[in-house]
């Protein structure tokens, strides 16, 4: 086996060494785990959040289940997963959150990249804390009351002051220029990764603890930990164009699609179902219950919210 | 090891020892007490001067820009990295076509059998137990995918490894140029260089491979240069008067002579390759580092086990069979070259009729309903430890409680502490302890190397990322070495400890991610925690090894003179282990601060999470000064931990 495969190897790249005049094209390689078994294929990007995951899966299930195409998933960062866009490696991103620089770069200068239309869903980040803990003390869900509420939601890791906690890395977030610019006595904690921060806050809500956290809806989260939002300065259009001087809240984001050029082009079917794809919070979100607290497999999950909406999707595929 | 001839010296030695570290502190002291007022004077004193920094932040940038700009039409591009690429793709895609051409009986029967002939009956059975487990678990093309892209790693950094260890082996000229090289690359984390690897040539399989050659290829140069390097004099000679050319002598005797080294390099290089596996799964590998990646997302340590399981398995299958390759050569020498290619033969021959069998059977892939659903059982475990532990466990605290109380009473004071020294001082503390345990050489390296971290500008985040490391070895090797000592004095304990060693050496950091978080809370604690666990087993195993390798005979008289256990240990044992000790707490060292970066994934701060923050955004200035930064503080520890002679390679 071991001797076989060696030698399979070693033909394959001798071949390459004979083929390969011509130049190598970058933009031109899929996985090669793609098309085994010689089906249609495309790649979807997967962010890490469950939201992303249910669009995904839904995608996947219809793509598989009425089109005849084999999907591949990748998981990656927001940012890379528009290079990786770009590159011909992704085929398209499903849930956008908004990044002025890569639209620039990429949709506008580039052109390897087109807007698929809008997803239905509508995102929205902002400061919470657990509804039981605004019940308590109404007040504090306003932030010129927050620093009333420091004590209490001091941790370890804030240093004496209040706990603001924060997500993964690749969240678009503006946190640490609020608390200065609006004279907060807190300190963010980043969390690291959205799977450390929902096990603090799930540990947190267990104990019925108060705590302020960055968080973003639509999330399935916040029909197992019912969370406030907190009132910060309102949103004006271009308040947030100067990442140091930001003083306001966060805006309301009708999450995008998009596409690879040349796949939006060429891709067939494919393409055209993702383009007309769109459904709305309540769905996504049914589909992420299932998948992070219900634990079922992505695919189970896709299935069972496919089965129960057909009119739906149906509008999808013609 | 440490025989008769190795305590004789030592009696006299101490003498020496505290003669020469004296004069090397006065010399030091003296150097400081000039330097250090007309430092003070010229940049004053406390944190690393703004005078000293230098901003890579817009060159960087400008990099990654005209990167992104020209790698559709660069011919550098076109005419390089392209093929590159390109070849990587379809060698990894070949291999995968084949693995799922044979099929889920086929590869297991191959394995096993490859397995048997390499290493006997029961490491067959096992292999074939491990892939059927990968099947239950429903893991079957996960695993195909890592077994693929594992294969052309492997082979590639094993020709890459064996150039390099050839060169350096062979002259030593090369071997001064590629000794500081290779050493940079074991302290190098794997994830500080992702970013880089990623933004030439994109997201996928092509990055994933190269970047675990990076990584896996410095233990096979190091063996095969060990192996060239101690062949025997007596048989050269012997060959060279025979009239053999330099080549001859090389093919003929050098490396057959250096074989058992060779096959250690692989050994190391596989499993380096496979921890890499999911490492590399952030920059989209695929395969079963993928699964537990996806499976960290929705916070299900059941689905993340369920994939983290076949990694493991097929780590200590491949461990125990080229391990015995390399042990083996001694006894396969008894029967003939005939039976052993009939064996072969036979081998090859069951493994062609079990795929085919399986192939006309229709049973190619592996079947839906064998599959072990253990995500559930081990979610409710979690569960219920998190419920109970967390919190309010009558007398000790529950696990929330210890973890706040080691932020505030250890890491707190150590973090403040390190950073309020003067910037220089921290100079003189690394160069006197790198100077006292080693040569003035490695004493410059490091001073050096600290010195690099204030010229990045990273000087604070650093020094947090410092005193997590110094907290977490701190408690590592209490762990360690207590269990360590109890494994030496009782075989039975120590059989028990090996496979928890091996589950928790291979077992993908990412995997306890969520438990740690669930027991501890966002922040260092937990980020020390999951450094601990992963140091954890090889401190054991060096300290274990060390004790045991003591002198039966210094032991026995020890014995014979009355002295209790307790004396044993303490007046025989551990003075006699020191080397053996020194490595596990270099090891510890390095492998603590392999884990730094993904404590940033549950709160840890400072570097590891600059490092992740560079990845996720794109961002190459913040990502790769810090991971530079990290690189340094390796170099700086190992440096300052390392006995004057060159340790054994990482992951011992």
């Amino acid at each position: 086996m071991r001797i076989r495969t060696t030698a399979t190897v070693a033909g394959a790249c001798a071949l390459l060494l004979l083929t390969g005049c011509g130049a190598a094209d970058m933009t031109k390689q899929a996985s090669p785990f793609a098309n085994a078994q010689g089906a249609k294929s495309l790649t979807l990007s997967v962010q890490s959040w469950v939201g992303a995951q249910a669009n995904v899966a839904v995608a996947q299930y219809l793509l598989e289940h009425e089109l005849g195409y084999r999907v591949d998933t990748v998981q990656v960062d927001e940012v890379p997963a528009w290079d990786a866009l770009s590159q011909g490696r992704v085929d398209a991103i499903l849930e956008d959150w908004g990044h002025p620089d890569q639209e620039q770069r990429y949709v506008k200068d580039k052109k390897t990249i087109t807007p698929g239309g809008g997803l239905g869903v509508t995102g929205h980040i902002g400061w919470f804390v657990p509804t039981y803990f605004a019940e308590q003390h109404p007040d504090v869900t306003n932030w010129k009351n927050l620093d009333k509420y420091a004590a209490q939601l001091r941790t370890a890791e804030s240093g004496g002051k209040g706990q603001l906690m924060d997500g993964s890395p690749s969240y678009v977030t503006n946190d640490k220029a609020l608390v200065k610019n609006l004279d907060l006595d807190f300190q963010v904690v980043f969390a690291g990764s959205e799977a450390a921060q929902i096990t603090q806050m799930r540990q947190f809500a267990k104990e019925k603890k108060p705590f302020l956290t960055y968080w973003y809806s639509p999330q399935w989260l916040f029909e197992k930990v019912p969370m406030t939002e907190v009132k910060l300065p309102a949103y004006k259009e271009g308040c947030d164009a100067d990442p140091a001087k930001v003083a306001c809240a966060y805006p309301h984001t009708p999450l995008q699609k998009y596409l690879n050029a040349d796949f939006a082009k060429n891709g067939g079917k494919a393409a055209a179902f993702l383009k007309k794809f769109k459904w709305t919070t309540e769905d996504q979100n049914e589909v992420s219950l299932m998948i992070a607290d219900q634990k079922l497999t992505p695919e189970d999950a896709a299935k069972k919210w496919v089965d129960g909406h057909t009119s739906t999707w149906k509008a999808w595929l013609s | 090891m440490a025989t008769v001839t190795a305590t004789a010296p030592r009696a006299f030695l101490p003498g020496i020892l505290k003669h020469r570290a004296a004069a090397k502190l006065a010399l030091l002291a003296l150097a400081a007490a000039v330097l250090v007022p007309l430092a003070d004077a010229r940049w004053s004193s406390g944190s690393w001067p703004a005078a000293l920094t230098v901003d890579l932040t817009e060159p960087l940038g400008r990099v990654s820009t005209w990167i992104i700009d020209n790698r559709d039409s660069h011919p550098l591009f076109l005419y390089g990295f392209g093929y590159v690429s390109n070849a990587v793709v379809l060698c990894v895609r070949a291999v995968y076509v084949v693995l799922l051409a044979a099929g889920w009986a086929g590869v297991t029967a191959a394995s096993a059998l490859i397995a048997w002939r390499v290493a006997g009956v029961r490491l067959g059975l096992g292999t074939a137990a491990a892939f059927l487990t990968c099947g239950l678990l429903g893991m079957w093309i996960p695993t195909m995918q890592t077994l693929a892209l594992m294969v052309v790693a492997v082979l590639v950094s094993v020709a890459v490894g064996a150039l390099l260890g050839l060169a350096s082996g062979l002259s030593d000229r090369m071997d001064r140029v590629l000794r500081p090289v290779l050493d940079t690359m074991q302290v190098l984390p794997a994830f500080a260089y992702l970013l880089p690897v990623v933004l030439v040539f994109g997201i996928g399989v092509p990055a994933a491979v190269l970047a675990t050659v990076v990584y896996a290829a410095p233990p096979m140069a190091r063996l095969t240069s060990l192996g060239l390097r101690g062949a025997d004099k007596e048989v050269l000679e012997a060959v060279e008067s025979l009239g053999a050319t330099s080549r001859q002598r090389l093919l003929t005797a050098r490396i057959p002579l250096a074989r058992k080294e060779l096959l250690l390099g692989l050994n190391q290089t596989i499993m380096m390759a496979l921890s890499m596996a999911v490492i590399a799964s952030v920059i989209g590998a695929g395969g079963l580092g993928d699964r537990v990646y996806q499976a960290l997302a929705s916070v299900d340590v059941g689905a993340a086990l369920a994939a983290g399981i076949p990694i493991v398995l097929l780590a200590v299958v491949l461990d125990r069979v080229t391990g015995a390759a390399a042990d083996g050569q001694g006894d396969t020498g008894s029967s003939t070259g005939l039976s052993r290619r009939a064996g072969w033969a036979c081998a090859l021959a069951a493994a062609v009729a079990v795929a085919l069998a399986a192939r006309f059977a229709g049973r190619l892939d592996w079947p839906g309903s064998w599959s072990l659903n253990i995500a559930e059982p081990v979610n409710r475990a979690v569960d219920w430890m998190t419920d109970h532990l967390y919190s309010g466990v009558p007398v000790i605290g529950g696990t929330a409680d210890w973890a706040g109380h080691f932020t505030t009473w250890v890491l707190d004071p150590l973090r403040d502490g390190l950073q309020a020294l003067p910037w220089w001082s921290v100079l003189l503390i690394v160069a006197a302890l790198a100077w006292v345990i080693g040569t003035w050489r490695t004493a410059l390296t490091a001073v050096l190397a600290m010195a690099a971290i204030g010229v990045l500008g990273v000087w604070k985040p650093s020094l947090d990322t410092l005193s997590q490391v110094l907290a977490a070895v701190a408690v590592t090797l209490v762990l360690g070495f207590a269990t360590g000592v109890a494994a030496a004095r009782s075989d039975r304990f120590e059989r028990l400890l090996r496979p928890v060693l091996d589950v928790f050496q291979t077992m993908p950091q990412f995997v306890y991610l969520i438990p740690v978080v669930a027991l501890f809370g966002v922040g260092r604690a937990p980020a020390v925690a999951a450094a601990v666990v992963y140091a954890l087993p090889a401190v054991v195993r060096i300290t274990t090894q060390g004790l045991r390798q003591v002198d039966p005979a210094a032991l026995e008289s020890a014995r014979s003179l009355g002295a209790s256990s307790g004396q044993q240990i303490r007046q025989v044992q551990l003075p006699l282990a020191r080397p053996a000790l020194l490595l596990a707490l270099n090891q510890g060292v390095v492998l603590v601060l392999a884990v730094v970066i993904i404590g940033g994934l549950v709160g840890g701060g400072a570097l590891g999470y600059d490092v992740v923050f560079g990845l996720a955004q794109g961002d190459l200035a913040t990502g790769l000064v810090a991971g530079a930064a990290i690189v340094c503080l390796g170099l700086m520890l190992d440096r300052v931990t390392q006995p004057t002679e060159r340790r054994a390679k990482k992951g011992a």
